[in-house]
Formats: structure tokens, sequence, C-alpha cells
């Protein structure tokens, strides 16, 4: 790709404004014509009950140097403009936001399949590790066989969306 | 050799603390190798890596199967499978 695309990757405690990370990417990548955001939010119940906290601990280190190499294979995929991305770390209250993966190109389509692309990589790839805290005690969330499913999907369509 | 250990998560509660520095018996330098070397000190460090795929790994911040190699001075990681996003 001609123009090297924005990379912009924070793990950090604090919350994030999506309005103002939308906007800021906008301004950063005057050409996009697309940007494509998704958030992860904390569920208020997880499957054995009402949940009041998330704890998410990672690997200081590892973390960043992981979600830059997811970062940068997506836009050797496709011609990205912009990346951004926020993944919070710490205790986080139900319903607090988690994840931003915001992508920003031309056109639509590379932005929507770089967003998906990058969060399927995260959910296997990047070292965090969940754990819930509610009325049920506490308990390490597990790794699903479908995230991992997810991201073959991607190895196998070699850049095209899974099916 | 000597390197550093980390563990996290549910494996960093399971051996009690989150870090080490060990100086390792000639011939252990593969992860496979390490992860028999730690078997040794007793039933919950044999218990924690006798199951396959539970326990990943990575030296210097990268993801790496029980065959990669370790250097003197490499930190080495142990944790279970991620669940962010």
């Amino acid at each position: 790709m001609s123009v090297p695309a924005t990379l912009n990757i924070s793990v950090q405690p604090q919350d994030f404004d999506t309005g103002l990370e939308l906007q800021q990417l906008r301004a950063a990548t005057p050409q996009a014509g697309a940007v494509v955001s998704f958030v992860g939010l904390v569920r208020d119940l997880s499957a054995d009950g009402k949940l009041d906290q998330m704890l998410i601990e990672h690997y200081p280190g590892m973390t960043e140097a992981a979600l830059q190499r997811i970062a940068e294979q997506a836009c050797q995929r496709w011609p990205l403009l912009g990346v951004r991305l926020i993944h919070r770390v710490g205790a986080l209250a139900a319903q607090a936001q988690i994840v931003l993966v915001a992508t920003s190109s031309l056109h639509r389509q590379a932005a929507f399949e770089a967003c998906a692309f990058i969060m399927d990589y995260l959910k296997t790839e990047a070292p965090f590790w969940k754990k819930e805290i509610g009325d049920f005690g506490e308990r390490w969330v597990e790794a699903r066989a479908s995230d991992e499913h997810a991201k073959q999907q991607w190895q196998k369509n070699n850049g095209k969306s899974p099916t | 050799m000597k390197i550093t250990i980390l563990y996290f998560a549910r494996i960093k509660e399971v051996v009690n603390y989150s870090s080490e520095e060990v100086a390792l018996p000639e011939g252990v330098e593969t992860i496979i190798a390490l992860k028999a070397w730690l078997s040794n000190r007793g039933a919950t460090w044999q218990k924690l890596f006798s199951g396959t795929g539970v326990v990943r790994a990575a030296i210097n911040h990268e993801l790496v199967d029980d065959m990669a190699t370790m250097d003197d001075g490499d930190e080495v990681a142990f944790f279970p499978p991620v669940t962010g996003g």
C-alpha cells in the first residue's frame, strides 16, 4: 500500500470515549471513506449468575507486542489508513467497555473485514485473562473453541471474510 | 543457563507466585524439558503440566510451542489459553 497506516494502540485501566476516539481517527486519516468500530462490553450476567466485576489480567510487554503485530498483520492484508485499538485491564464493573477496535479505510469492505480480523486474533493471541466475580463467587473465564475456529477461518481464507 | 519464569492467571494461583529466577541443569533446553524439570517439584507441578493445551508458553514475549529452545537470560512465561476481548 502506498500510504502507511496510522496505528495507535493502548492498554490501560481507564475508560475511553468511543465518540472522541472515532473523531480522532477520522482526523488522523482524512482520506478515509469508511470507519468501522467494535466495542466489547462486560455482560451483567455470566453463565453462573449475576456478575459484579470482571478482573482483566495481562502480560505487560507481551500484550503491547501482540496487539501491534495483529494490527500490522491487518494492514498487510487490507489497505487500511488507520487502526485504533484500546484494551482495558484491571477491575471493570458490569456493562463497562472492555475493548475498542476501530479501522479506517478508503472503502467500507476493508474496514469491516480488518476490524473483525483484529478481534478474532486478539481473542486467541493477545495475553489477557478474565476472571468473573459475582454472586456465584469467582471463576476464570474459559477459552472458547469457537474463538479459535474464527481465527482459523481467516487462515484458510487467506484474507477473505470467514463464511 | 539462568532464566526468569513468569506465571499468569490461573497458573499463578496454582503455583502461588508470579515470577522466579532459576538456574537450569545441563540438558534442560526446551520448553518441554523445562516443564518436565518443574514437574519434579511435586504433585501440584506435575498436575499443572500433565494436561495438553492447558498451559501455553512464551519466550521473550513470543508465543512458542513445546519444542522451542531457551537461551541464557530468557524470560519464559507460562499461562492458560487467553480470554481477552
